[in-house]
C-alpha cells in the first residue's frame, strides 16, 4: 500500500536485500538476543534500576498535608476526585495541569528525537525496560544465546522444563508486582499493602492487578520487539520528525566495507587493496533486541538501544582496530561520508531544537506561574434564570444566584463574601444578613459548599437593566481572594 | 490475491509487489505478522459469544434471552437502587430531622436543595416555571409575597395538602372561601369600577379622588384583605399593597375582573404522592428560592 518504510534509502546499496516474500502474512523469527556489555550496556542497567526503583517505591513516599489529609506524596484518589503530587493537589476542574505535563512531555520526546532519535526506545521506554529484564531472566534461567538456541531445536528434558518453569515463574512474580506497584497509586499504598495480604483489598485492585500482570507477562515476555514493530505509533511519528542532523546508531560504511574476515582483510591490506573493518562477525546482529542487522542501514525496526555499538567496539578493540565502527551519527555525515567529505560534529542548536526548547520553556513557564499562585479558594457564580430579577412588595428588586466556594485547603476556612459594582445593593445569604457588607461562608476542609445568595436594591434607586457587578470571596486571615463577574438585572 | 507465478519485485524498495496495479502504480507487500491475523480470529470468536451471553436474536415470541438474562431495563434499575443507596444516609437524615435543623445544617441543606430541585422540575416546574418564576395565576415562588404564608412550615403545609384540593387538611378543601365573584353578591358595575380604582391606588398613587372605592372596600373586602390591605395569609387573601407582580395582574381592566368574577386558585395536595424526604426537600428548595417570608 505504502512505500515500506522498514527499507532505508540512505545506504541502501552496502546491504544485500532481504529475501522478499509473496505471502501475505508473515511468521515470527523468534529472537534470542546475547548479552553484551559496554557502555550502552551499562547505560541502559542504570536507567533500568532507576527506573525500577522509582516506579515501585513512590508510592511509599509520604508528604505531610496536614490531619485528615492523605500523607502520600503521590496519589491519584479517584473516589473524592483529587490527585495529589507532592505539593500540589489537583481538582478535575483543572485537568489543564495535566494537559500541560502531557504537552511537555510531547515535546521532551520530539527534542530528544531532534537530538538523538529513538533515546526514548532504547532507554526509557517501558517495553524496552521491561523487555530488558525479562531477556535477563530468560538467560539467567535458560542460558546464553547459543544455550536458547540449542535447548529450542530439542525435545524437552527435566532441565529444560524445570529452567522453563522457573523462567514463567519469576516473569509472573515480577508481572504481578508491576501491577501491585500501579494499584498502590491509587489509594494509601501502607494500607493497601496490608489489605491485599490479608484479601481484604477493594475488588478492583486485584482486577486491575491481574490485568497489569497479563500485559506485563504478555508484553514483556512474549510480543516483545513486536510492540514496537506492529503496535506502538510512536515509531511512525518519530520517523516523520526526524531530521538529517539527528544523531542515530549508524553502521560506517566507508570504513566497514568491503566486509571479510581478519585474514582476508590482513591479506588485502597487504597487498595495498582497499578492506573494511568489518570482520562481518554478527555480533552486531546477535545482540540485537529486535533482530535488526544494522549495517543495512537506519532500519524502522532499530529501537537505537545502543547495543550493537558495545557490540562493535569489543570486536574492535579485540582486533586491534579503532572503536565506533557503529556508533552515534548523522544522516548528514553518512552521505558527507559517501562523497568522502570529512564528518561534522553534530549541531545541537539549529532551528529545529530551539523551537522545541522554547515550546517546552513557555509551557513550563506557565504552568509553573500558574500553579505557583494557583488560588486554594474558588467561586462558581450561577445566576438566576427563571426568573431574571424580582420585584419585591416593598419595590425594591432582588436577583438570586446559587454560588459555590470551593476550599482547597487542608483545614477548614471562614471565607467572606461581599459585593463589588453596586454601592447600594445588599447582599445576604439565605438566613444571613450582611455584616459590614459581607456575608461569612464556612467551608470544610477540601470541600466545596452551594449557596444561596441574593442581592437586592433598595425601591428608591433601581439600577439599569443590567448592571456588572462582581463577587468576592476572601479569607480574611490570608487575604488571599478570588472574583468572579456577573450582573444584576432589573427590568 | 496474489500472483504467485510472477512475483514482482518493485524497484525502487526491494519488495514484493502484491500484483495489483492502478495505472503503473503498484501495491507492496508488506506482509502482516500473522499472529495479527489470530486476534482477528480471536476477535470474531469473541463476538459470537455475545450472541450467547447477551440478548441477541429476535424470534417470532420475542427475542433470546441470553445467559446472563441481561436486560437495559434491568441495568437502569440496579443503577436507581446504588443511586438511592448512596443517597440513603442523606435521606434518612432529611426524614428525621426539623425543617429548621435542615436549612441549618449547610451540607443537609445543600443535599435537600439539590434533591428538592429535581423534583420540583419533575412536579412542580409545569405549573410555577423552571425557576420558581410563576405564570398569570400560578404564584411566583421566587418573591417575597406568599398567599398562604412563606415559613418553612406554611410552605410545608401548602405542598403537602393543597391549596382547594379536596383535601381536608389543606386550604380551603371545599373550594368555598376562595374571591367571591362581587357582581354576584351585590354590587353593580359603578361600585366595582369605584372600588377597582381604590384598589389599584394602592400600588399606583393618583391624585384622583377614590374614596367611593375606599368605603365600597371598607364595607365589603376588609374582612379578608384586612383594613390595611395587606391580606391574611390564613385565608388566602393577597397583600393589595405590594408592588411585586400580582398574581392575576394589577392593571385595571384585571383588577374590575378579578373582583367582578372572583377567583380561587388550585394546588393538588402533593402528600399523596411524594414522601416524606421529598416534600421536606422541596420545601426547604422552594424556601431557598426567595428567602421564604
Ligand atoms: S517502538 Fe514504541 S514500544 Fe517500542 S520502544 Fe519505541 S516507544 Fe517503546
Ligand atoms: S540495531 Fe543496534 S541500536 Fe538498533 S535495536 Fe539493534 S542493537 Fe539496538
Amino acid at each position: 500500500m505504502t512505500v515500506s518504510a522498514q527499507k532505508a534509502p540512505i545506504i541502501r546499496k552496502a546491504a544485500p536485500e532481504p529475501e522478499p516474500s509473496d505471502s501475505l502474512y508473515e511468521g515470527r523469527k523468534q529472537i534470542y538476543p546475547q548479552s553484551v556489555s559496554g557502555r550502552f550496556r551499562n547505560i541502559k542497567w542504570g536507567l533500568l534500576i532507576g527506573g525500577m526503583l522509582l516506579y515501585y517505591f513512590l508510592p511509599f513516599v509520604r508528604w505531610d498535608r496536614g490531619p485528615d489529609q492523605p500523607s502520600q506524596a503521590v496519589l491519584v484518589d479517584l473516589a473524592n476526585g483529587r490527585f495529589y503530587f507532592f505539593g500540589v493537589e489537583i481538582w478535575p476542574q483543572e485537568v489543564y495541569y495535566i494537559t500541560g505535563l502531557l504537552i511537555l512531555a510531547a515535546f521532551t520526546l520530539f527534542l530528544m528525537n531532534a537530538l538523538a532519535g529513538r533515546v526514548w526506545c532504547g532507554y526509557l521506554c517501558p517495553q524496552t525496560v521491561w523487555t530488558d529484564l525479562f531477556l535477563l531472566i530468560e538467560r539467567w534461567t535458560q542460558g546464553e544465546r547459543r544455550e536458547r538456541l540449542k535447548k529450542a531445536g530439542q525435545p524437552w528434558t527435566l532441565q529444560t522444563v524445570v529452567e522453563t518453569a522457573l523462567k514463567h515463574v519469576l516473569w509472573l512474580a515480577i508481572a504481578w508486582w508491576t501491577g501491585g506497584a500501579w494499584v498502590l497509586y491509587f489509594a494509601d499504598a501502607p494500607t493497601l499493602v496490608k489489605q491485599l495480604a490479608t484479601f481484604q483489598a477493594p475488588m478492583e485492585a486485584y482486577v486491575w492487578i491481574g490485568i497489569l500482570t497479563f500485559t506485563t507477562y504478555t508484553l514483556a515476555g512474549f510480543a516483545r520487539e513486536q510492540v514496537c514493530l506492529y503496535m506502538c505509533p510512536w515509531p511512525r511519528i518519530q520517523a516523520a520528525l526526524t531530521d538529517e542532523w539527528a544523531l542515530n546508531v549508524t553502521y560506517r560504511v566507508d570504513r566497514g566495507e568491503p566486509r571479510g574476515s581478519v585474514k582476508k582483510a590482513k591479506v588485502l591490506r597487504a597487498e595495498g587493496k582497499p578492506a573494511g573493518d568489518c570482520v562481518d562477525c554478527n555480533q552486531c546482529v546477535v545482540v540485537c533486541p529486535t533482530g535488526v542487522d544494522i549495517r543495512n542501514g537506519l532500519d524502522m525496526g532499530c529501537i537505537q538501544c545502543g547495543l550493537c555499538i558495545d557490540a562493535c567496539d569489543n570486536v574492535m578493540s579485540r582486533i586491534g582496530r579503532p572503536t565506533g565502527l557503529i556508533g552515534y551519527d548523522t544522516d548528514n555525515n553518512v552521505e558527507r561520508r559517501a562523497q568522502g567529505l570529512a564528518a561534522l560534529p553534530p549541531k545541537i542548536l539549529r532551528a529545529r531544537t530551539l523551537i522545541y526548547i522554547a515550546l517546552i520553556a513557555g509551557v513550563a513557564a506557565i504552568m509553573g506561574v500558574s500553579l505557583a499562585t494557583r488560588n486554594t479558594l474558588g467561586i462558581d457564580v450561577m445566576h438566576d434564570r427563571n426568573p431574571i430579577y424580582v420585584a419585591l412588595s416593598d419595590g425594591s428588586l432582588r436577583n438570586g444566584y446559587t454560588i459555590r466556594a470551593l476550599n482547597k485547603h487542608g483545614s477548614a476556612r471562614d471565607f467572606k463574601l461581599t459585593l463589588e459594582g453596586l454601592p447600594r445593593g445588599q447582599i445576604e445569604i439565605l438566613g444571613q444578613k450582611a455584616e459590614g457588607g459581607a456575608v461569612s461562608v464556612h467551608v470544610e476542609a477540601d470541600q466545596t459548599l452551594e449557596l444561596r445568595v441574593m442581592v437586592t436594591t433598595p425601591p428608591d434607586a433601581p439600577p439599569p437593566a443590567s448592571t456588572p457587578i462582581k463577587l468576592v470571596l476572601t479569607d480574611p486571615k490570608t487575604g488571599e481572594q478570588t472574583t468572579r463577574a456577573d450582573f444584576f438585572k432589573g427590568p | 490475491m496474489v500472483d504467485h507465478t510472477h512475483q514482482d519485485i518493485d524497484a525502487a524498495t526491494g519488495t514484493a509487489t502484491t500484483g495489483h496495479e492502478w495505472d503503473g502504480i503498484k501495491e507492496l507487500n508488506t506482509p502482516l505478522p500473522r499472529w495479527w491475523l489470530w486476534v482477528f480470529y480471536a476477535c470474531i470468536v469473541w463476538a459470537f459469544g455475545y450472541w450467547v451471553v447477551y440478548p441477541a436474536i429476535p424470534l417470532p415470541g420475542g427475542h433470546t434471552k441470553g445467559l446472563l438474562n441481561w436486560a437495559s431495563r434491568d441495568a437502569v434499575m440496579q443503577e436507581v437502587e446504588s443511586l438511592k443507596a448512596t443517597r440513603a444516609p442523606f435521606v434518612g437524615k432529611i426524614e428525621q430531622a426539623s425543617l429548621q435543623d435542615i436549612s441549618a445544617d449547610p451540607k443537609l441543606a445543600e443535599f435537600a436543595r439539590a434533591y428538592g430541585k429535581s423534583a420540583f422540575g419533575n412536579n412542580c416546574a409545569p405549573c410555577h416555571g423552571s425557576g420558581g418564576q410563576g405564570a398569570v395565576g400560578y404564584p411566583n415562588l421566587a418573591g417575597d409575597r406568599w398567599l398562604w404564608g412563606g415559613s418553612l412550615d406554611q410552605i410545608a403545609a401548602t405542598i403537602t395538602h393543597g391549596v382547594r384540593s379536596g383535601d381536608a387538611e389543606g386550604h380551603d378543601p371545599a373550594g368555598a372561601a376562595g374571591m367571591p365573584a362581587w357582581s354576584q353578591m351585590g354590587l353593580n358595575a359603578q361600585q366595582i369600577d369605584q372600588v377597582a380604582d381604590y384598589v389599584v391606588s394602592l400600588i399606583a398613587p393618583t391624585k384622583a379622588d377614590v374614596s367611593a372605592g375606599q368605603k365600597i372596600f371598607a364595607e365589603n373586602c376588609v374582612a379578608c384583605h384586612g383594613e390595611d390591605a395587606k391580606g391574611n395569609t390564613d385565608l388566602g387573601a393577597p397583600n393589595l399593597t405590594s408592588k411585586s407582580k400580582w398574581l392575576y395582574g394589577s392593571d385595571k381592566a384585571t383588577v374590575v375582573q378579578t373582583i367582578a368574577n372572583g377567583r380561587a386558585g388550585h394546588m393538588p395536595a402533593w402528600g399523596a404522592k411524594l414522601d416524606t424526604a421529598t416534600i421536606k426537600s422541596l420545601t426547604i428548595y422552594v424556601h431557598s428560592l426567595g428567602g421564604g417570608q
